[in-house]
This record gives C-alpha cells, structure tokens and sequence, in this order.
C-alpha cells in the first residue's frame, strides 16, 4: 500500500472540550475505546466513546489528587492502570474500576517535576523523570505496590520523556540536554547503566530533545527537538534479541524544514506514518519514502502538513492502537483535545 | 534572595513621551526594574526598537539588556516581560525572548531557560516567583 499514491487528509474527527488549562498529553487506551487526556488545570479526563452513536464524551474527571501541572499520562499494557506524571514531583496510579478511576498508589521521591512516565512492555516495570536530572525505575509488586529499583543519573539537565523499548527492557529518555540516553541492564538483574548517549557528535539534535518514539517493530525510532528537527535512528535489535550484547543506535535520517517552531510531540503509528506536533500549531505527517539508498540510507516524505489544527501550540499527539481505523489525539495549548481520523477523500 | 543589589547606580534615561499606538506595541512600558523604582524603559533595559512584532505572523521578539553583564535578575525580568506580553496579547501570539547578544555572561543559557515553555509553565506555579513578577508588572510606582 503506497500512501503517497493516495489523497490523503487529516479530518476532524471531534473537538474534546472540558479542560481550563493547556492540555499537556493525550494517550488512548491499548485495550478499550478511551482516550486520557491530563492539563495544566491539575486534572485528568478520560474520554470515551459510545458504542452507539460513536462519538467522543468526558467519562470522569480525576481532580483532587495532583496539586499542580499533570504533564503526562500512561496507560499499563493491560488497559487497566493510568499512570499520570505531575509537576507537584509525585506520579499517581490510577485503577479503572468501571464507573470510576481510583487512586491506589502514589510515588513519591523526585526532587521537584516529573515530566513523563512510561511502563515497559510486560507492565513489570515503570519510569520516570524529572527536572532533578534523574530518571527513576519503580518494580511493580502485587498489592499495589510500588518499589523504587533504581535512580539513574547522568543527564545535565531537565529530562522531558521516558519511554521503554516496545520489545526489550531498556529504557530511553530525552533532555533539555540535547542528549537522548539508553539505559541497558546487561546481566537483567535490575542494575541499569547509560548505555549509549546520542549526542550532537552522534548526529544528533543541537537544543533540547522533547519526545522519542518507535516504530512496532523497534527497530527505528523517531526523535523531535526544539532545534526544529525530526530524526530517525535505527539499531539491529535481533542482535540484542538473541542475547549477542548491546546494539547501538545510529542516526539513519533528519526531517528538517517541516516546522518553524519547536516540535513538542512525535509519535510513530502500526502502519509506519510519523505524526509531529509543533508549536506552529501544526500536525505533520511523514512516511518513508522506500527509496533503497545504499550511501544515504532511508528518507522520509512529508506525507501532509495540516496548518492551524489548533489555535495555539500542539503538545502531544499520538496514534490510536485502533485497527480499524487511523485515529490521531492531539493535545493543545488552546485547552482542547481533537481527534483526527486520516482518511481517503475521493 | 541576593543581599546587595546587582546594580547599584544604574544609568537613568528620560522617560519618552508616549506616542498613540497599537495595543501589541504598547504593552512593553512600564514594567517595573526588579531592583530600582524605575521602568525598564527608563533603564534602557527595554526599548520600542527592541520590540519586533508581526501582527499578521502574530509573533513578537522582545530584546532586553541588562544593565550589567552578570546581572542575576535576568530570569526575572525575561520572565515579567513574557508574563506582561501573555496577558496584553491574544492568544494566537508567539511570543521569544531573548537578552541582546554580548550584553550577558551567560546569554546562549538565559535565552533557552526564557523560552522553554514548560520550564516558563513550572516557574509560574511558584508563589515566590509569581509574587515577584506581578510586583515588577504593578502599575503604580511613581
């Protein structure tokens, strides 16, 4: 399927209203119709979708816990837990209990914001960070227990997202630092180490790097910075799958020219299309252009550019897991959530 | 808090007479200097040709100059002029900072903490900070 070939655009699914604040991050549910929104306002609302008329409603509202900036949220693999990162340096988890969300466990111990949170692919573990220039593993035990496992420091500065592999246990962030950092436990016996640094000498970004995401395979993955550029790096994973030790990451590709503001939110869909939110108030939407170059290796092509999807800064944009249709979150300084759907227009 | 001031005998400009113009183009007066009960404007800190803006683009660039090259009251002012520009200007705005070139030791640092949007967001929920940003924006201090 070539979607270059097709006329292709980004319809307005519906427009999510409710919060009073800039919405931070969007993250729809793996499992279930939901999507979860959390903002500046201290809140997060989980929107749902009815069966029947197939539209978009706020479900509940979860307040009165996170006493400033919820800045992102996640969903467990299974569906059943959100876990929401705040500026007031705690990170809740919430349990769906069907009518109503609960709040069952608290983590408590950075410094001052946490910025992002991830859970790896089996659900056994979760990651944060903060701008105490520290990134936290916690084990997660039966009982709503939460352990800290390890504190891992070597960042300079504010780190802005965690995010897992898809398929292995290591775990990557991205710093106000310009640096991305993989961290490896080599023996599995929790004690991870930096195991790589992508730094401006490695190719890559020159000002802060703000969001990474990888394809379904995770063998790419895709990087956004304030310094105007997507990047797309690539590693031999079946290397690290078969236990033959660490495979390094190396810069494959730079979109540049696409955004004039800082790219905030870049996410990585199932069928290879690479969304980008920027604070142009711009979506873009690039795909790779399978031109086999053996010298310059992979490029990607812009594949649609949809000015003013929103009236202010877009922060976050993600793909829904969805098979059925291409269902796109954006998030927004203008305070709403939309939901885009990529559609064939005749 | 520092003990002393940073500068202590900062150079005073007339105050200019005002002329009619647009909102977007007026919104940079009278922001108090966070050390003495001048405006930045009479400081030469700010001044009408530091101000780039582009109503059609709706983007404005603020230049400051602190008085003195170690000035630590930097963050500060940068903060209360963004403050000042969100509050006068429409939404729609996109709003850099940023100090002159060569007027701060540690300018490349400044102008990235002053135009991180989220560190700017975490800033502004401090109570310590908000406090000293809207007294720098109080209008009554002649």
């Amino acid at each position: 399927m070539d979607l270059m070939e097709k006329n292709l655009e980004l319809i307005e699914v519906q427009k999510l209203e409710g919060h009073t604040d800039r919405v931070w991050n969007a993250a729809w549910n793996p499992v279930s119709p939901i999507l979860a929104s959390c903002s500046g306002d201290n809140s997060v609302r989980i929107w749902e979708q009815s069966s029947l008329s197939r539209s978009w409603s706020c479900k509940t509202v979860l307040e009165e816990t996170h006493t400033r900036t919820v800045r992102s949220c996640s969903w467990s693999p299974s569906g059943k837990l959100l876990a929401t990162a705040s500026f007031d340096g705690t990170t809740a988890i919430w349990e769906d209990l069907g009518d109503e969300f609960e709040c069952i466990s608290t983590l408590e111990g950075h410094e001052n914001e946490v910025k992002s949170v991830s859970w790896n692919a089996s659900g056994s573990y979760l990651a944060t960070c903060s701008r105490d220039k520290s990134v936290w593993i916690w084990e997660v035990l039966g009982g709503n227990e939460y352990d800290c496992a390890s504190v891992l420091n070597g960042h300079t500065q504010d780190v802005k997202m965690v995010l897992w592999h898809p398929t292995l246990d290591v775990l990557f962030s991205c710093s106000y630092d310009n640096t991305i950092k993989v961290w490896w436990s080599e023996d599995d016996d929790g004690d991870y180490q930096c195991v790589q640094t992508l730094d401006e000498s490695s190719n890559g970004h020159s000002s802060t790097v703000w969001a990474i995401s990888f394809n379904a395979a995770g063998d790419k993955m895709v990087t956004c910075s304030d310094d105007l550029t997507l990047k797309i790096w690539g590693a031999d994973i079946s290397m690290m799958h078969s236990g033959e030790g660490y495979a390094p990451w190396t810069h494959l590709c730079t979109l540049s020219g696409y955004h004039d503001r800082t790219i905030f939110s870049t996410h990585w869909s199932s069928e290879d299309i690479i969304a980008s939110g920027a604070g142009d108030d711009a979506i873009g939407l690039f795909v790779d252009s399978k031109q086999h170059d053996p010298v310059n290796g992979p490029s990607f092509n812009l594949l649609l550019k949809k000015e003013k999807a929103h009236e202010m800064d877009i922060n976050s944009v993600q793909w829904s897991s969805s098979k059925e249709s291409r269902l796109l979150a954006s998030a927004s300084d203008d305070g709403m959530v939309k939901i885009w759907q990529l559609e064939t227009i005749p | 808090m520092v003990s002393g001031l940073i500068n202590e005998n900062p150079t005073v400009y007339e105050r200019k007479e005002r002329r009619v113009r647009t909102d977007s183009t007026n919104t940079d007066e009278d922001i108090r200097d966070p050390e003495h009960p001048y405006s930045l404007e009479q400081l030469k800190v700010l001044t009408e040709d530091s101000v780039e803006v582009d109503d059609f683009k709706s983007y404005v660039r603020v230049t400051f100059t602190p008085t003195v090259e170690h000035c630590s009251m930097a963050t500060i002012i940068g903060l209360s002029v963004r403050v000042k520009l969100m509050r006068s200007l429409p939404p729609r705005y996109k709003i850099d900072i940023r100090v002159a070139p060569g007027s701060h030791a540690t300018e490349a640092a400044l102008n990235k903490q002053l135009n991180d949007k989220e560190r700017v967001a975490a800033a502004l929920e401090n109570p310590n900070l908000v406090e000293m940003v809207d007294e720098c924006l109080s209008p009554s201090f002649e």
